[in-house]
């Protein structure tokens, strides 16, 4: 196995640091966003729990000691084997992403967006107030509900390391698009306080997300959006990603760094690596001999230690 | 600045809210919905003017275009009322359901030369419009079959008391889903002449249907199936395929990619060889200013406005094409509830075909 730098994850002055390199979860849960079948056969060879955990050793053996999952009721299986093997995922962390927007949007659609919000929120207690309450909607209320619903996804990962608290693209540009912004400081003021880690954002829209989150003074953000030469769904133009890279204060994880297998590993990864102000790049992997290049090609052209970094 | 306004924040309405909030050339002036909870929230955190009535949004605010995302059944009169006020309209689909409505909108919208939209946002999606340019530029050849298809989870148990479990109000696997797949086949070739041997069937649903199968027939004798099921678990989320035969070669695509064969190379397409071409999203979509679930749904907005902008009415998805949609729906209901199964000749008995509960009750007794 090889020497990890066991976390803490922290600096000298003891701010947490993202991880260099993230392990994803697409792959196990049939997302491609380039081919259907490939993604039908990809849930097809994850059908079982075990198999994504054989991967997630696998992961884990060649030094990848992050999981950037979606919080799918899946991964609350993985996340049992981990609480049942304490000593063997001795540095092992979550960093879970927030909400798996389907269970929700299917939810809506079948019970309405209130009758949707109902089934996920414990019984009683803020929105039975909030239904009673009708027009008069107080800013505690709507505070109270996303602490609820940041809990109930959190749930899964109790008792496991999850330094950082994600939330996922859909609601992020979601509530970026409507200007719903104060939900950020929620979002993060919630996730600092309750589950001592940090936030972070995933985005299709980083310029444009920077902007807010500056203005809300959410300092040195770590946020997670498509990064590759391409500029697939890079919203804002390639440019301007690069120049915010460049100039902006945060802590910016790379995904999509292939474009879903669109550009050749050593090209799509040279080209992130050349940034040297992105922090982390998450992939995901279905073969131990894909995660080791894959890893070994980003510490090469990284040209740094990872353990140094 | 195009001034907007958007009527329905359910779950299409707080999409098209985030898109529409973040276009450049778009002044968002007002939102109005039925749910007080959802205004209550919107106000308070984002400042957009809300309202309750969209009779008094369309009164009180000046407006070059709406936005409405209603459920189905108010669609008509929601229209109208925008029109009248010489506003371009963008209405979710499906458009109206009865068709002579419909086909009235359409012409007002037309008369008045007005912007006017309805969401089939599958036209906007980069491999359906690759497919259209294939089969226009001849590259298949003469076309003579298609296959469209449409599945997804919605109903997955027999639960649900939202307006999609009822038909009056535009739900059920025909109008949610496979219209969808209808408005495609009219965007690639056309409108059919009849549809036969149409099928809706309950799955789990109590009073609308789960799975609509029917045939499309062509005058030139072109033919094509469409199949749509909404409780079809094996898919995360709709997923929309279309394949094309012709003479020359067939193709087949998804929101994803793009599969051609050729049977013989074509001299205007020399990038498309003999064989198999795969093409993929990532090479074929054009970026869009932000993006929310698929760059698709940004780019019929950006269309919508730039047509506003432009007082073009003949928009890429026009009332008068979702009206077509509504007809062929309507063809395929009044099929499904006909009296004349193809009952196999040598078992054809009279009573049993024109039982009162149509073709698959005839079947049904047959079988008994």
């Amino acid at each position: 196995m090889t020497h990890r730098c066991f976390p803490g994850c922290q600096d000298v002055q003891g701010n947490l640091t993202v991880e260099r390199i993230l392990f994803g979860d697409n792959q196990f849960f049939g997302v491609n966003h380039m081919s259907e079948e490939k993604a039908r056969a990809q849930a097809m060879r994850f059908q079982t729990t075990r198999s994504i955990i054989d991967v997630l050793d696998s992961a884990y053996d060649e030094g990848i000691n992050v999981f950037m999952c979606t919080t799918h009721e899946r991964v609350g299986e993985i996340c049992e084997h981990v609480r049942a093997h304490p000593e063997h995922y001795r540095g092992f962390q979550f960093y879970p992403c927030m909400p798996y927007a389907h269970k929700y949007v299917n939810a809506v659609t079948e019970h309405g967006a209130l009758g949707a919000l109902r089934r996920f929120l414990p019984d009683g207690g803020a929105l039975g107030a909030i239904l009673k309450g009708g027009m008069s909607v107080a800013k505690k209320d709507v505070e109270g509900v996303a602490q609820l619903l940041i809990d109930a996804e959190m749930k899964m990962f109790e008792g496991l390391r999850t330094p950082v608290i994600f939330l996922q693209n859909v609601v992020t540009d979601l509530l970026l698009g409507i200007g719903f912004n104060e939900a950020f400081r929620i979002f993060a003021q919630h996730v600092r306080n309750k589950y001592h880690a940090e936030p972070g954002y995933i985005t299709m829209n980083l310029p444009r997300l920077l902007d807010v989150l500056e203005g809300l003074r959410i300092e040195n953000p770590i946020v997670c959006a498509n990064i590759n030469k391409i500029g697939f769904r890079m919203c804002g133009g390639i440019e301007a990603y690069e120049n915010v890279i460049a100039t902006r204060t945060f802590q910016p994880i790379a995904m999509s760094v292939f474009a879903s297998g669109a550009i050749p590993p050593k090209e799509a990864l040279e080209y992130v690596c050349r940034q040297t102000k992105i922090r982390s790049i998450v992939f995901g992997a279905s073969s131990r001999s894909n995660i080791r290049q894959t890893k070994q090609l980003i510490e090469k052209l990284s040209d740094t230690k990872p353990d140094a970094l | 600045m195009i001034r907007i306004a958007l009527i329905g924040l359910g779950k299409m309405g707080m999409s098209h809210l985030a898109i529409i909030n973040s276009h450049p050339d778009v002044d968002l002036v007002a939102v109005c919905d039925s749910t007080a909870y959802i205004l209550d929230v919107l106000s308070k955190y984002t400042g957009v003017r809300c309202y309750t009535d969209y009779f008094k949004l369309l009164n009180e605010e000046k407006l070059d275009a709406v936005v409405i995302a209603t459920p189905s059944r108010f669609h008509g009169e929601m229209v109208k009322a925008a029109l009248d006020r010489d506003l371009g309209v963008y209405c979710e689909k499906p458009f109206c359901l009865d068709v002579s409505k419909g086909a009235k909108l359409a012409e007002l919208a037309d008369r008045k030369g007005l912007a006017n939209q309805v969401g089939y946002h599958y036209r906007f999606v980069a491999t359906f419009q690759k497919m259209k340019r294939l089969i226009d530029a001849g590259t298949l050849g003469d076309i003579h079959h298609f296959r469209a298809e449409a599945y997804g989870p919605v109903v997955l148990r027999p639960t649900g008391s939202t307006w999609r479990s009822s038909k009056r109000e535009g739900g059920g696997c025909l109008y949610d889903y496979a219209c969808h797949a209808i408005d495609l086949v009219h965007y690639l070739v056309g409108r059919p002449d009849a549809v036969g041997g149409t099928v809706l069937n309950k799955v789990f649903s109590r009073d609308v249907e789960d799975e609509v199968y029917s045939t499309f027939f062509y005058a030139d004798g072109k033919t094509g199936q469409l199949a749509a099921n909404w409780s079809d678990e094996s898919h995360r989320k709709m997923s929309v395929k279309v394949t094309v035969w012709g003479t020359n070669g067939k193709v087949s695509a998804d929101r994803q990619e793009i599969q051609v064969y050729l049977r013989d190379s074509v001299h205007e397409r020399p990038e498309l060889v003999r064989g198999w071409n795969v093409l993929y999203t990532t090479e074929l979509t054009d970026p869009v200013w932000f993006y929310l679930r698929g760059e698709e749904y940004s780019a019929q907005i950006d269309h919508f406005i730039q047509s506003v902008k432009r007082r073009d009415k003949n928009t890429l998805c026009t009332f008068r094409a979702a009206t077509e949609v509504d007809l062929v729906a309507a063809m395929m209901l009044k099929d499904a509830h006909s009296e004349h199964p193809g009952v196999a000749p040598e078992t054809r008995n009279e009573d049993q075909q024109h039982s009162k509960g149509g073709a698959l009750e005839a079947i049904r007794n047959f079988l008994r």
